[in-house]
């Protein structure tokens, strides 16, 4: 059953809000929201509140959190935005900009959580109106070896996601673009690498204990023991307890690979996963491979996968969908939702069969997040 | 009270004003000023290392200063500018 779905997409010079009727046929567009403003991440929270928040910055002023709890319509900045300690130490570090906002989990009502570049863990306990620096991550002894200042992404290194099992609050995963993949079961205090046999083909060891660049991971909604992760250099499939990740990207078509920004599970079947492949041979065009823009679908946990292009251009078609900007909703069918560079947002009605276009002009699409219209 | 020129950027904190007033001995102290006026100001320019942003600069009169401990005197202006950023 479907149900009327909100989009709300950060660009790279705004944020627009999708609204759909009970069929995601028709969308209506409220924005540009902070015409200019970069934003990484626009979120509605789930656990029932109103609370919208936004992770924006300009080219020129410093990175802050916008909150709104009118579906959009008005906004106030937080007063107190994600920032390190104030630090002699010549490494000092300042947020570039937040990346990543993550609802707490739905025992902690008014927790949030985000993540930052340079990596950086923060939390709010008032609903993003105030937010602490995490120590336990920020302040590790090891921080500076899981987080070496110069192995960035164009935009800066990152502390790219915050996924939290939801039988458990106090059990957590993070993603760093400079570390891979960490977990604390202790609410954030304390944090172990989780990369075994991940790779990171660009050091000298290329299966090292961190290092790795994850560029994505998701729990199986049903089954919050599969973790999925997108990485630089494949597609890996974790199956709690264990701690050895599984390449199931070897199963992609050689000519396509399996490498890209993002993974996107199913709401209802743990089995199925939707990937966006993008070109990442000789000096990484970060494109559709060949210029024929594909989804590509297992649904049976990776040890397959078919690709889903129809709606798209066939040929001649350039643009890639970043860690952020692929998502699904809860309906049944799944509604698939893209961002792409070039500023077209895109819908699936039928888990990935069919594709077509909701919107085209926008500016690079940074993030897309779907919701449900209370 | 200093005077301080206010950019573009920052105009939604101060509603609408390009040239407002401060009171401070320092940039430092003229920023703090202008955050309790206008709250979130400061962050937006000076991080969390009080290190003015990159792709912002803060004059004393005609001195360009990246030093928020710089003096600010009885009569001197502050003008903030965004940096010329492209893209």
């Amino acid at each position: 059953m479907t149900e009327p779905t909100q989009l709300l997409v950060g660009t790279r010079k705004g944020a627009w809000i999708y609204r759909s009727d009970g069929k995601r046929e028709a969308w209506e567009v409220q924005g540009p929201i902070f015409l200019g403003s970069i934003v990484n991440h626009l979120v509605l929270d789930p656990r029932g509140g109103k609370t919208m928040l936004m992770a924006a910055s300009t080219g020129h002023l410093g990175p802050t959190i916008f909150r709104s709890t009118d579906d959009g319509r008005t906004w106030k900045e937080a007063a107190q935005p994600p920032a390190f300690l104030k630090s002699d130490d010549p490494r000092a570090r300042s947020v570039d900009h937040s990346f990543w906002l993550e609802p707490g989990h739905p025992s902690e009502p008014g927790v949030w959580w985000a993540g930052a570049s340079p990596p950086g863990l923060f939390e709010s306990r008032d609903d993003g109106v105030t937010w602490q620096s995490v120590a336990g991550f920020n302040d590790h002894p090891s921080y500076w070896d899981w987080c070496p200042p110069e192995a960035g992404t164009p935009d800066g290194s990152l502390l790219n996601q915050v996924v939290i099992d939801p039988r458990n609050a106090a059990h957590m995963y993070i993603a760093t673009s400079s570390g891979g993949v960490f977990e604390t079961r202790d609410r954030g205090a304390s944090w172990a690498p989780l990369n075994e046999n991940v790779e990171a083909s660009f050091l000298p060891d290329p299966y090292p204990e961190f290092g790795q660049d994850a560029h994505y991971i998701a729990l199986a909604p049903t089954n919050p023991d599969r973790l999925w992760q997108q990485n630089h250099c494949g597609i890996y499939r974790l199956d709690r307890p264990a701690t050895r990740w599984d390449r199931i990207g070897k199963a992609m078509p050689a000519e396509v690979g399996d490498i890209g920004f993002t993974i996107v599970p199913h709401a209802r079947c743990a089995d199925t996963a939707w990937v966006w492949p993008m070109d990442g041979t000789d000096v990484w065009p970060r494109t559709s491979p060949g210029g024929r823009p594909a989804a590509y679908r297992t649904r049976d946990g990776g040890a397959s996968w078919e690709r889903q292009d129809k709606g798209f251009p066939a040929q001649q078609a350039w643009f890639t969908v970043k860690r952020q900007a692929f998502c699904a909703d809860r309906c049944d069918p799944v509604g698939l939702y893209i961002g792409a560079t070039n500023g077209e947002l895109w819908m699936s009605g039928d888990e990935g069969e069919n594709w077509r276009q909701i919107a085209a002009h926008l500016p690079e699409i940074y993030s897309v997040t779907a919701a449900p219209l209370a | 009270m200093t005077r301080v020129l206010i950019p573009s950027q920052l105009t939604s904190y101060t509603g609408g004003a390009t040239r407002v007033e401060a009171a401070g001995a320092t940039v430092a102290g003229v920023l703090d000023d202008l955050d309790r006026l206008y709250p979130g100001l400061k962050f937006r320019v000076v991080d969390e290392q009080d290190r003015v942003r990159k792709h912002m600069r803060i004059f004393i009169g005609q001195q360009e200063t990246r030093q928020v401990a710089a003096a600010v005197r009885d009569g001197d202006e502050v003008l903030i500018f965004g940096a010329l950023s492209g893209g």
